[in-house]
């Protein structure tokens, strides 16, 4: 490590003749021994994601019923277990309607990552937890969040700031890669940086954008401003990715530039959607890596799951409905076959950052990953004890290896308890019988 | 190859009462002024219509949620967010990169810089005054116009480059929202003090979005400014040049691809080995034909919009002739193409842009099918499935004793809790049952026969040409078209209060043998369709309902 980079050197430099500043770093050089934490004492960045499968897992065979740090994984949750360390499993939180009707494959993902029931289909009551995080904590890197797709639809997309404001998915590795790694990409261990002048004419153009649209807020509504001022802040936001990038980034250690992808199939095929989902896994593990987004949200399938088998005439959903349990086996074989697929994606998507090294453990040990589902028991619609997991270290503070049965409490909680371990100031959160001011204290470090 | 032929507007309709939809229709308050986002649609004919059909759009254009059936309603509710707005911004660019590009520059900018090498402020205002009036829907302002020149020569004087200075300004517009919103703006109506109106450009813009889905053109607005809209007879004039102009049909495929949910096309795929002959390129055509059957029956034959349901004529392409086992002479051209008499293939419903896209990708499905019916061409919304039901009831495929759809789905009508909505569904898809999953006709299910016969709001047939006929005839068809053709105008789902002037296009649609033109003319002439109420009050947001298709 370079201790003899002095921060004035590092603070100043010209370009063209005009004062660039640089970023207070990250830079590994500011870690302290140990790794663990930067010179100065404040914790190294934590990272939040979050991570979505469709259709639960069959009753009895995803985790096991023992409760307290006896997480146990079941067969169709195998894939887990070499994770187990790091993750915490909550059952039994429940989704109080207070008299709203369901809307099947919606309300249980909504009420799940909003903290309130939608009155119906389509309606986001609130903004997304992830949302809320990235309000927090987004400002600092290149992008807000990154949202991601395996299924090939950009609107199999869980987050959301309200019913007009959806966060569309990527759905190309290829695409993502050119978003993320393309030429507007500044490599953070490159030797040599020189800012594009191109870029300071964007900043004009985005300036005199920002400056002359302040006349066309009167033309318009008190319903429509609203709107108009999330058009503002997406300028902003455009304003600020530019001004980073006309400072050199800090170095990460480990932040290695991927090859580009192949451009090849998207779609829901199972082995299509399993391929792109663990491509952008892992080019989303190190775009998190290189300090490219601190917040993130993949799909691996959405509610109404649409993954199937090639050559086969039913998806994933229909046989949740329509498959029969195996009077043998007693349970749906076809649909658990599918949840074993699940399961190893999602086991792919937590390797993607328990392979990249950081400080001295690695990516997933400061990062914080709100993995749930639309339902419990598919076949039924069942919305009580819809599956949640916490997964990675959060910097430590919370102790994992974990299974906390709710006991019909509002699923809220979980939600409430990851933003606060990711430091928001939140004390309630939900709405209703989801109002909740109780965070899962049995798993705080 | 095909060629497109306009039918020429006769007499007739030049004759019709110039006033109101001509039958004293009631008049109507309207409803509030709304802003919506650019569809994908939209921006994309925009920018071809000013700047030329060859200019790339790469990428992907950020979805705009569906509601109330309609994307150009959720256009109205939904904003432009970071990841939106980066889109808009990256296409922007490549848009303006593309303008001024060597091979197109001298045809796009109408005049030469002294010199290349530096800014040309007179250039770069001659430029921005006709561009900008045709992307913002409206003459620019001094003010705007010295801005956008003033922003070209600084980027032209850093860069070197006179074009690339336009270039950064031209890509300044495009994220505008001036552009990227169509906005209702308003003014104080001079005759009913205290009361709002549409300024001249919003309604000119109402009007060319509604006909063309695109931007005014140069004679529409000069109209506009001249306040010709206000009047009854000038405002006749230019709807009628409109609906005779060849622009008219891009119009018409974007109605009909909004009503028709197309969006559903970017992601329908197929299993490649149950249904080998439908991969994307003949997905694609599937698209293409749908719309052209469309456009060549209501706008080339002029004829009315229920023979939609019947009419046996179609187009065919190669591809498509793989998958409907027919064959074509041309397998490299678009040939018009009628299904032999007896054929079950009758009507939009049966051709794969519907059948196949309203199923899954290994098998057909008489649910999704006649849901797709129920609220896309009838505009009745199927309510959601309850919560706890069980299916344990319908059995798989493979189940010895049910071997067709029909077979599977009889529990859906014995099972109380299913049966309410079922039946609103199940026996019009099972009616296309002789359609497979890729719309490919069959005539028996696991060796079994199958059993078309059904019956559609107590009108009973035997077969999919007995359904025709009875989608045909049935009322909510038309009144849906009418409904959805008027949202689509206004990007907003029409209000009780608008209902009776609903109720009288209605009429004059069905007197007028249900003309798609005759439809778009009593809408666009009629004074309802430019009438707003003052803006809603912040807090009182309308809430919105997403269609959802599963």
């Amino acid at each position: 490590m370079n201790k003899a980079l002095s921060r004035r050197r590092a603070l100043k430099g010209l370009v063209n003749g005009a004062a660039v500043t640089v970023a207070l770093p990250f830079l590994d050089c500011f870690l302290n021994d140990h790794g663990t934490a930067l010179a100065s004492g404040a914790p190294l960045p934590l990272r939040f994601g979050t991570w979505f499968w469709g259709l639960g897992f069959n009753p009895g065979r995803g985790v096991a019923p023992e409760t307290g740090p006896n997480l146990r994984f079941l067969e169709e949750c195998q894939a887990l277990v070499p994770y187990r360390d790091y993750i915490n499993y909550f059952s039994a939180f429940n989704t109080p309607l207070d008299g709203k009707p369901t809307t099947v494959h919606y309300t249980g993902w909504v009420g799940c990552r909003t903290g309130s029931v939608p009155s119906a289909g389509g309606e986001i009551p609130a903004p997304t937890l992830d949302v809320l995080v990235a309000d927090q904590i987004g400002g600092t890197s290149r992008f807000r969040s990154l949202d991601l797709s395996a299924t090939g639809n950009p609107r199999d997309s869980y987050t959301a700031r309200n019913t007009g404001s959806r966060n569309n998915a990527e759905v190309s590795p290829l695409a993502f890669y050119s978003r993320v790694f393309g030429p507007e990409f500044a490599d953070p261990n490159a030797a040599d940086f020189k800012p594009d002048p191109q870029v300071m004419v964007r900043q004009s153009v985005l300036s005199a954008v920002n400056e002359q649209s302040r006349d066309f807020v009167k033309l318009v509504g008190a319903n429509d401003r609203q709107r108009l001022d999330e058009y503002f802040t997406s300028i902003r936001e455009l304003e600020r990715r530019l001004e980073l990038q006309m400072q050199k980034p800090a170095p990460v250690e480990f932040c290695m530039v991927p090859p580009a992808p192949a451009d090849g199939p998207i779609g829901d095929e199972l082995e299509t959607a399993l391929a792109n989902h663990k491509t952008m896994s892992d080019l989303l593990a190190m775009a998190v890596a290189c300090n490219q987004t601190r917040v993130f949200n993949m799909l691996y399938s959405q509610a109404l799951s649409h993954i199937h088998r090639t050559g086969e005439a039913f998806i994933h959903h229909t046989l949740t409905h329509e498959e029969p349990l195996d009077p043998a086996l007693g349970y749906q074989a076809e649909v658990a076959w599918y949840n074993l697929r699940s399961f190893e994606a999602m086991a792919a998507f937590i390797a993607a950052f328990a392979n990249i090294r950081e400080g001295a453990g690695t990516l997933l040990d400061n990062t914080l990953i709100f993995a749930n589902s639309d339902t419990n028991y598919a076949k039924l619609h069942a919305l009580d004890g819809i599956p949640v997991m916490l997964i990675g270290k959060a910097g430590g503070k919370l102790k994992t290896g974990y299974h906390i049965a709710g006991n019909g409490d509002p699923i809220s909680r979980i939600g409430l308890t990851a933003m606060q371990l990711m430091g928001l100031q939140v004390d309630t959160w939900g709405t209703q019988s989801m109002q909740t001011n109780k965070p899962i204290t049995e798993i705080l470090a | 190859m095909r060629h497109f032929t306009t039918v020429a507007l006769t007499g007739v309709l030049l004759s019709v009462a110039l006033t109101g939809c001509g039958d004293n229709a009631p008049a109507s308050d309207g409803g509030p002024p709304v802003m919506r986002r650019l569809t994908e649609d939209q921006y994309r004919q925009i920018i071809a219509d000013v700047f030329g059909p060859d200019i790339v759009i790469g990428g992907r254009f950020d979805p705009i949620v569906r509601v109330d059936g309609l994307v150009s309603v959720g256009a109205g509710a939904t904003a432009i967010n970071s990841a939106a707005f980066e889109r808009y911004d990256t296409i922007g660019r490549s848009v303006a990169a593309q303008v001024v590009d060597p091979v197109r520059r001298d045809m796009l900018v109408p005049c030469r810089p002294a010199d290349p090498a530096k800014a040309d402020d007179a250039c770069a205002r001659q430029f921005f005054a006709g561009v900008g009036r045709l992307l913002f829907r409206r003459t620019l302002t001094e003010t705007e116009l010295a801005g956008y020149a003033a922003l070209a020569d600084d980027a032209a004087n850093r860069l070197g480059n006179f074009y690339v200075g336009i270039s950064a300004a031209l890509s300044a517009m495009l994220v505008r929202p001036e552009f990227l919103f169509i906005t209702d703006t308003t003014e104080p109506d001079p005759d009913r003090p205290g009361e709002v109106r549409l300024t001249a450009k919003a309604k000119a813009t109402r009007l060319s979005f509604l006909l063309w889905n695109t931007t005014p053109d140069d004679a529409l607005l000069t109209a506009a400014e001249q306040g010709q809209l206000d009047n009854a007879k000038d405002l006749a004039r230019h709807v009628d040049r409109m609906l005779a102009s060849p622009r008219l049909e891009a119009g018409v495929r974007a109605l009909f691809a909004d009503m028709l949910a197309f969006e559903s096309f970017e992601t329908l795929q197929k299993d490649p080995v149950i249904y080998p002959a439908l991969g994307l390129v003949a997905i694609e055509h599937s698209r293409e034909q749908l719309l052209r059957t469309i456009t060549d029956h209501l706008l080339v034959r002029g004829e009315g919009y229920p023979g939609l349901f019947t009419t046996r004529k179609t187009v065919m392409s190669g591809p498509l002739g793989l998958v409907y086992r027919v064959p074509v002479a041309d397998p490299d051209a678009w040939i018009d193409f009628e299904f032999p008499a007896g054929d079950q293939r009758v009507g939009i419903q049966a051709l794969i842009g519907f059948s196949a896209l309203h199923s899954h990708p290994g098998r057909s499905s008489a649910t999704l099918r006649g849901k797709a019916v129920r609220e896309i061409l009838m505009c009745q919304k199927v309510p959601d499935p309850p919560a706890n039901v069980d299916f344990t009831l319908v059995s798989d495929s493979t189940n010895p004793i049910h071997k067709t759809a029909r077979q599977r789905l009889d529990a859906h009508n014995t099972e109380p809790s299913c049966v309410g909505c079922h039946k609103l569904m199940d026996p019009i898809g099972l009616s296309l049952e002789t359609l497979d999953g890729a719309g490919q006709l069959r005539t028996t299910e696991n060796g079994v026969p199958i059993d078309v016969s059904g019956e559609l709001d107590g009108v009973a047939y035997s077969d999919a040409i007995g359904l025709g006929a009875a989608i045909a005839q049935n009322a909510a068809v038309p009144a849906c078209l009418v409904s959805r053709a008027v949202a689509y105008g206004l990007g907003r789902t029409p209000s009780t209060e608008e209902r009776a002037w609903l109720a009288a296009v209605e009429q004059r649609f069905a007197k007028d043998g249900y003309g798609l033109k005759s439809l778009l003319r009593a809408i666009a002439v009629s004074p309802s369709f430019y009438a707003v109420t003052p803006p809603a009050d912040a807090g009182t947001v309308a809430s919105v309902v997403e269609d959802k298709h599963s």
